[in-house]
C-alpha cells in the first residue's frame, strides 16, 4: 500500500455547452487528468439549453487541495453566475498518489 | 393557385407523419407521460439529417452552374444580415426586451432551422413541385451571418471572446456535417449517391418523423415559459416569420429561383435555429435569458411555420413568381 493518499474529487454538472470552457479551465488550474460523461437532470435553475443541446455533461477530477481551489475560483467568476452549474467536493483516498499531484 | 389548390396543399402538410409525430409529442408532454428520445438516439438522428441533406445538396450542386448559384447565394447572404438587424429593431418596438436578449433573439432568428427547411422540403416532394437542388447550400450559408449579426448587435464590436464563439458556429456539428455532407456529395456524384441512397433518401422521412416527435416534446416542455411571454413577443414570434418569410420569396424570386426554390428560401429566412445558435448565444451571452429565446423560436415560431407557414410561403412564391414571370 505504498503510494496510497488523498486527494479531493471536484465533480461539475453543467450545461454541455460549456463542456471545452470547463475543461480548459481545468487543465489551465493544473488538473492532470478527467472523466466526462454525459448526465440528465433536473436543477433550481433550469435556464440552460441541455434540453436542446441533450443534457447536462458531469466532469470529474481528482486534484490535490491547491489545483481544487484554483478550480472553484475560476467557476465561481466565470461559470456560477451565469450558467446552469452544480459543483462538489470530497475528499477520497487513491492508489498511486503521484499521477494526481 | 386557386383556393382549393391551396388548401388542399395545406392539407397535405397538416396530415404528412412528420408534423403528425410532432403534435404526437406535443399531447405525450400534455398527458406527462414518460417518453423521451433517449439522447444518443436525438444526436444521431440529428447528425443523420444534417449528413443526409448535405449530401444530396452536394449530388445537386455539381449539376449546378455557378451562374446559377451566384444569385441566390448574393440573396441569401444579403438576407442573413437584414434579418437580425430587421429582428433587433422590431423586438425593440414590440417587446420591453435589453439589448442582450434582443441580440439573442435576433441570432436565432438571422439563423435558420434545419427541421424546419427539411419539412418543407419533404412537403414540396409529397406535393411535386420542383426546387433547386442546391437549397442546401443556402441552408448551410444562412446558418452562420445571422448569429455574428446578432452577438454584435447585443454587444458591439468591444466585446471580448468572440474567437470561441465563432469557433462553436463554423466548427461546431451542424456546419460541419452540412459542408462535410456537400463536399461529399460534390465528390461522389449521382453514381456515388446511388449506393448511399436507399439509406440516406429512403429512410430520410422515416427518420425526420422520429425527429419530429422529440422536438414537439421539447416543444411541448417550452410551452409554460409561452404562457409568461408577454404580447408582444407572441406578436414577434408569429409575425416577424411572416414577414423575413416574405422577403426570402422576394430574394428568391428575384435572384432566378423556381418557385419551390424561392419558396424554400422563404423558409430559410422565416425559421430560427434552435441548434446552432443556442449553444453559441449561451457562450458569447449568459446574461440572455435561453428561456425568452427558446419560448419563442421553439415554442412558437417553429410549430408556426411548420403547420400553417411552409404552406403559406408557398402561396407567396406561387403570387410572386405569377407577378414577376408575368411583369
Amino acid at each position: 500500500m505504498s503510494d496510497f493518499g488523498s486527494v479531493t474529487c471536484l465533480t461539475i454538472v453543467a450545461e454541455n455547452v460549456l463542456e471545452d470552457r470547463l475543461l480548459a479551465v481545468i487543465e489551465e488550474c493544473g488538473a492532470r487528468g478527467w472523466t466526462v460523461s454525459m448526465a440528465q437532470g433536473h436543477g433550481p435553475s433550469h435556464h440552460g439549453v441541455s434540453g436542446i443541446e441533450g443534457g447536462n455533461v458531469r466532469v470529474e477530477t481528482l486534484v490535490t487541495e491547491d489545483v481544487a481551489a484554483r478550480i472553484w475560483a475560476a467557476l465561481e467568476s466565470d461559470f456560477f453566475p451565469h450558467y446552469a452549474v452544480s459543483a462538489w467536493a470530497y475528499d477520497v483516498r487513491v492508489a498511486r498518489l503521484a499521477r494526481y499531484s | 393557385m386557386d383556393l382549393q389548390a391551396s388548401l388542399e396543399l395545406a392539407l397535405i402538410n397538416l396530415t404528412s407523419p412528420p408534423v403528425l409525430a410532432f403534435v404526437l409529442g406535443l399531447v405525450a408532454v400534455a398527458l406527462r407521460t414518460d417518453l423521451r428520445l433517449p439522447d444518443a438516439v436525438y444526436q444521431a438522428t440529428s447528425m443523420y439529417l444534417l449528413l443526409a441533406i448535405g449530401i444530396k445538396g452536394g449530388v445537386a450542386l455539381r449539376e449546378a452552374s455557378p451562374g446559377d448559384i451566384a444569385w441566390p447565394l448574393v440573396a441569401t447572404l444579403v438576407l442573413g444580415i437584414l434579418i437580425p438587424v430587421a429582428a433587433f429593431g422590431a423586438l425593440r418596438v414590440l417587446t420591453p426586451l435589453g439589448r442582450i436578449d434582443r441580440g439573442a433573439m435576433a441570432a436565432h432568428y438571422g439563423s435558420t432551422s434545419l427541421v424546419t427547411f427539411t419539412a418543407a422540403i419533404v412537403f414540396l416532394e409529397a406535393s411535386s413541385i420542383a426546387f433547386e437542388g442546391y437549397v442546401a447550400t443556402l441552408l448551410t450559408v444562412l446558418e452562420i451571418p445571422g448569429i455574428v449579426v446578432g452577438l454584435l448587435l447585443a454587444r458591439g464590436l468591444r466585446g471580448g471572446g468572440m474567437g470561441e464563439t465563432l469557433r462553436e458556429v463554423v466548427f461546431g456539428r451542424s456546419v460541419l456535417l452540412l459542408v462535410g455532407g456537400l463536399v461529399i456529395g460534390f465528390l461522389t456524384g449521382p453514381v456515388g449517391y446511388v449506393r448511399v441512397e436507399p439509406f440516406f433518401g429512403d429512410l430520410f422521412t422515416g427518420v425526420l418523423t422520429l425527429f419530429l416527435l422529440e422536438l414537439g416534446m421539447l416543444t411541448g416542455r417550452q410551452l409554460s415559459a409561452v404562457r409568461q411571454a408577454g404580447p408582444g413577443l407572441v406578436v414577434f414570434a408569429i409575425g416577424f416569420p411572416l414577414l423575413a418569410g416574405a422577403a426570402g420569396v422576394v430574394g428568391g424570386t428575384l435572384a432566378g429561383m423556381e418557385i419551390g426554390g424561392a419558396m424554400v428560401l422563404g423558409v430559410l429566412c422565416a425559421s430560427a435555429s434552435y441548434i446552432a445558435a443556442p449553444a453559441a448565444v449561451r457562450l458569447a451571452l449568459p446574461e440572455a435569458k435561453p428561456s425568452i429565446t427558446l419560448a419563442s423560436s421553439l415554442g412558437m415560431t417553429f410549430p408556426f411555420n411548420l403547420i400553417i407557414g411552409i404552406p403559406v410561403y408557398l402561396l407567396m412564391a406561387e403570387v410572386m413568381g405569377s407577378w414577376w414571370g408575368g411583369s
